[in-house]
């Protein structure tokens, strides 16, 4: 099973935490895998928040060609970190020759252009760039989104972590998510690699979701651009959150009636239960049905989780105002708060979703059978 | 056979028939009640002439012969009378010394049967054994990452839509702006399809009805039942129970002036109203209730003389296309109804259905649609068209599946698949293959008819006489002496039990997928099939 560990803090922080606390968790993954996520940058790129940053791995031929393609369209690198790979391979891990973080400076036609086409236009490169990675093997991109940073590698997250020497000041974020464990049902991918990110919304998932199949045809037909990929059965999670925010209009409270709504017994006695009736029907093709621990993060920096119907998964969050971490189990919280209130952390059940907010001074906790913000 | 006996073409022998009646002499105690029992007196009683020889020992005295009679069951051979394996001369037999055997070879009696150029009807199905659906696996046990689920003792939320649903957000648009959202019904997966009130007998007809109240009231499961064509017994209409019920319209509108009149006195709305343009075992025909079934208490009911057939066309003769039916039909169905009653049409599994789903999805009102495959029974069909048309229902629902998640508006039509579902007994399996191949439900007829009734009939052509109202045990006749056989208490008891039973092996399937919350519909990565062709054509996993 993979474990998960998100952090949000105050400060700015070194993904290493998260790589410790992952490495406490070790018996609850078998190091096959690292995926990490960094956003509100520190360092360098605290200074250029709305450039696009592009991370992802490319051979030495792959980088020349992402370069004409960037080139081509106007991009200009602002800055970039190189991350040198030893000469020893590690390993268990395939050999890389470039993992890329650039910053980019806009075309100059881009600047008269509405938010919603700036962020269209950054799927659409990210997309066109992994597909000519796919053609070529030559390029695996993760994301290409102003102040988000992700890595994903194949190898035990701590060798992973030192070898590419995530200690580095450069790395360092308010907002850092990491789940320890390669995609187990399907071929070793790293597109299969959590976490998953579209434009500004990132989950990762502890557990599998059978209803996949149908979900992923659904999300298809949707016709929304970046609902694409799908190599791991957890990415529909991500585009739920997508779909439910950015295209239905809806609050993140909304999120968890989506993927596991409500009984109708409950439904009935729901003071918001007229509404979530019609959102149940409509949206039953995006019912998650599994053993779930979903822990994501909105473009506000909000962090949140969510747990399955059955709660069958384990999560606590805990922490100090100012700083918060939301993880698998409470060793990985204890490796990485280790003087917080111990008795305030929280373990969320079926019915809860926990968030915290950008302002990272409480966990803030709402449960399915509350009254919704509505609408109307 | 005296030489000077006249042979005509359908002169037949005994061994010329499908079924063959055996009869023990030393057995029988002349009782009778096995020609009494016969619905289609293939058995009479016979007179036999038999010669007992005495051969005498001594010379002087001649050995000697008598002439006696005894008596005994016979076997017509007549066609028209020709035995149907029903087998009721053995349930009624003390002794067990009568038993109908298939015959060893394909018969001579199918030659035969179109008596006065009336070629061969019969009621039941395809009469073909066998059939895709059961070579369906569900290959995708969750184990390790995903445990399995306990079908004891977790939750299980089975239940289906029926109703148009909007798309998200047009449903949210629609909600906050008041405007109207079609209704929707959270119904049982398993649906009791269309069998009217005159096609069953009145013992059947209550037995089911009973069965899908207790079904509903006290064991909280939301199961439906179709009336099909023929309308409703009106205390039915006025009571509280017609919400469990769909009513159906079909192109003769039989009993519709009964339900039309009711309107004002309903306590309840109706789940749904379903309107016929086909059914599977006789696509492009319309409906027959034959004279032999219209009694009187039908006729009432459907406002039409005592002892007539009653054929409904194939057509809606007022609709020339399924444009205008959906335009005018659906939508005035709707307006009876206050828009409150989700109306659907049902057709036969064939090529042309995706066009009629295609033209479905463009109409906001469309609730859903059913298909009957080929399989699909029915009360009276010509031969021919049971066994030879239509198209069987697992691709069929899978192509009409394919072509709305094509179109993004595959959970806004309910696709309802019947045709055959069960029936070599696997009815869990059959329908949970079904609804992961797409179907948002399942209806079954027949199976329903042998598990809680005792249907005799089967895949080899056995009974098949539904059709004539003279079924054995009572469950399509109208004639108070064969349906006084059934016991309305005992039918709705075994309605239940096997609802209940279907509702364990559904768990016992779809737990160990890992799937509890939602029906697996299009859950297509569990399926599994060993044809390497099937598993191309439904986009199913080929396994061996």
């Amino acid at each position: 099973m993979c474990r998960l560990f998100a952090i949000t803090s105050k400060t700015p922080l070194s993904p290493m935490i998260a790589m410790e606390a992952m490495d406490v968790m070790r018996e609850g993954h078998d190091g096959s895998g690292v995926g990490l996520f960094l956003r509100d940058l520190a360092g360098p790129f605290e200074e250029m928040k709305d450039a696009p940053i592009l991370s992802g791995i490319f051979t030495d031929a792959g980088i020349k060609r992402l370069d004409r393609y960037m080139m081509d369209l106007g991009f200009m690198t602002k800055y970039k970190i190189s991350i040198k790979v030893p000469k020893v391979k590690l390993p268990g891990t395939p050999k890389r020759d470039v993992y890329l973080i650039r910053a980019y400076e806009y075309p100059e036609e881009w600047e008269a252009l509405p938010k919603q086409e700036v962020d269209n236009r950054l799927v659409s490169i990210r997309l066109q760039l992994r597909a000519m990675g796919e053609e070529e093997q030559d390029m695996i991109v993760f994301s290409f989104w102003p102040d988000v940073i992700m890595i994903k590698e194949i190898g035990d997250p701590m060798q992973v972590a030192r070898h590419l020497n995530f200690g580095r000041q450069e790395l360092n974020a308010r907002v850092i998510m990491a789940q320890g464990r390669q995609n187990t049902n399907y071929a070793i991918n790293l597109y299969a690699c959590h976490p998953f990110f579209i434009q500004g919304y990132a989950t990762m998932t502890n557990g599998e979701n059978t209803a996949f199949v149908p979900i992923r045809e659904y999300l298809l037909s949707r016709q929304v651009l970046g609902y694409t990929g799908y190599q791991s059965d957890s990415e529909v999670f991500t585009h739920i959150l997508h779909y439910t925010i950015h295209h239905l209009g809806l609050g993140l409270e909304t999120y968890k009636h989506i993927i596991t709504p409500l009984q109708n017994e409950a439904l009935e006695k729901h003071p918001s239960g007229a509404f979530l009736k019609q959102l149940k029907h409509s949206c039953r093709q995006l019912t998650i049905d599994g053993p779930n621990c979903v822990i994501g993060c909105l473009p506000d920096h909000s962090l949140f989780m969510v747990q399955d119907r059955k709660k069958l998964r384990p999560g606590v969050v805990g922490g100090k105002p100012g700083c918060w971490a939301f993880s698998s189990e409470i060793c990985g919280l204890d490796a990485a708060i280790p003087d917080r209130d111990k008795s305030k952390d929280f373990q969320p059940m079926h019915l809860d979703t926990t968030i915290v907010g950008p302002d990272r001074q409480e966990i803030a906790i709402c449960s399915q059978t509350d009254p919704l913000p509505l609408p109307r | 056979m005296l030489p000077d006996r006249p042979i005509t073409p359908s002169t037949l022998s005994v061994k010329d028939l499908l079924w063959q009646v055996l009869w023990d002499k030393d057995k029988c105690t002349l009782c009778g009640r096995c020609t009494a029992v016969c619905p289609v007196n293939a058995i009479e009683l016979g007179v036999f002439r038999k010669r007992e020889f005495t051969a005498s020992l001594e010379p002087e005295r001649p050995s000697t012969n008598v002439y006696k009679v005894y008596h005994g069951i016979r076997q017509k051979t007549d066609p028209a009378y020709a035995c149907v394996g029903c087998a009721m001369c053995n349930q009624v037999c003390p002794n067990d010394a009568i038993i109908p055997i298939r015959s060893d070879e394909a018969d001579k009696l199918r030659f035969h049967i179109n008596r006065g150029g009336q070629p061969r009807s019969r009621g039941g199905r395809r009469n073909v054994p066998g059939g895709l659906l059961d070579q369906i696996k569900f290959i995708r046990i969750s184990m390790l990452t995903d445990p399995a689920l306990d079908a004891g003792r977790h939750e299980f939320e089975l239940r289906t839509l029926l109703g148009r649903m909007l798309p998200p957000e047009d449903n949210i648009r629609f909600y906050k702006e008041n405007g109207w959202i079609p209704p929707v019904r959270e119904i049982y997966p398993l649906i009791i399809g269309s069998m009217s009130f005159g096609a069953l007998s009145p013992n059947m007809w209550e037995g089911l009805q009973l069965g899908v109240a207790y079904l509903n009231e006290e064991l909280g499961m939301p199961v439906r039942m179709c009336t099909g064509e023929g309308g409703c017994p009106p205390r039915l209409l006025r009571s509280r129970f017609l919400k469990y019920t769909i009513l159906q319209i079909a192109s003769g509108y039989f009993g519709w002036d009964e339900i039309i009149h009711a309107l004002p006195d309903m306590q309840e709305d109706p789940c749904a109203v379903e309107i016929k343009y086909g059914q599977g075992a006789k696509p492009g025909d319309g409906g027959l209730l034959m004279w032999h079934k219209v009694n009187k208490l039908i006729a009432a009911i459907r406002g039409v003389p005592v002892g007539v057939s009653l054929p409904s066309p194939p057509t809606h003769q007022t609709k020339y296309s399924i444009e205008e039916a959906v335009a005018k039909m659906i939508q005035s169905m709707y307006m009876t109804w206050g828009f409150r009653v989700p109306v659907y049409p049902k057709i036969s599994g064939t090529s042309t259905a995706m066009a009629v789903l295609n033209n479905l999805t463009r109409n906001p009102y469309a609730a859903g649609l059913a298909i009957d495959g080929e399989d699909g029974g029915t009360g009276a069909a010509y031969n021919v068209s049971m066994n030879h048309m239509g198209h069987p229902i697992a691709t069929n629902i899978r192509d009409a599946y394919f072509n709305l998640a094509k179109l993004g508006k595959q959970n806004e039509i309910p696709l309802f698949a019947g045709g055959g579902v069960g029936k070599n007994g696997n009815l869990a399996a059959n329908a949970a293959a079904l609804i992961m191949l797409g179907a948002s439900g399942v209806q079954i007829g027949k199976y329903i008819m042998q598990a809680a009734a005792g249907c005799l009939g089967s895949e080899s052509d056995r009974c098949n006489i539904c059709n004539i109202g003279r079924c054995p045990k009572g469950i399509t006749s109208q004639d108070p002496r064969l349906y006084r056989r059934l016991d309305v208490d005992m039918v709705a008891e075994r309605v239940v039990d096997a609802f209940l039973a279907f509702d364990m092996e559904l768990k016992k399937i779809v737990a160990p997928l890992g799937r509890s919350t939602t029906l697996p519909i299009g859950m297509s990565d569990a399926l599994g099939i060993g044809d390497h062709h099937a598993a191309e054509r439904l986009g199913i996993k080929y396994v061996v």
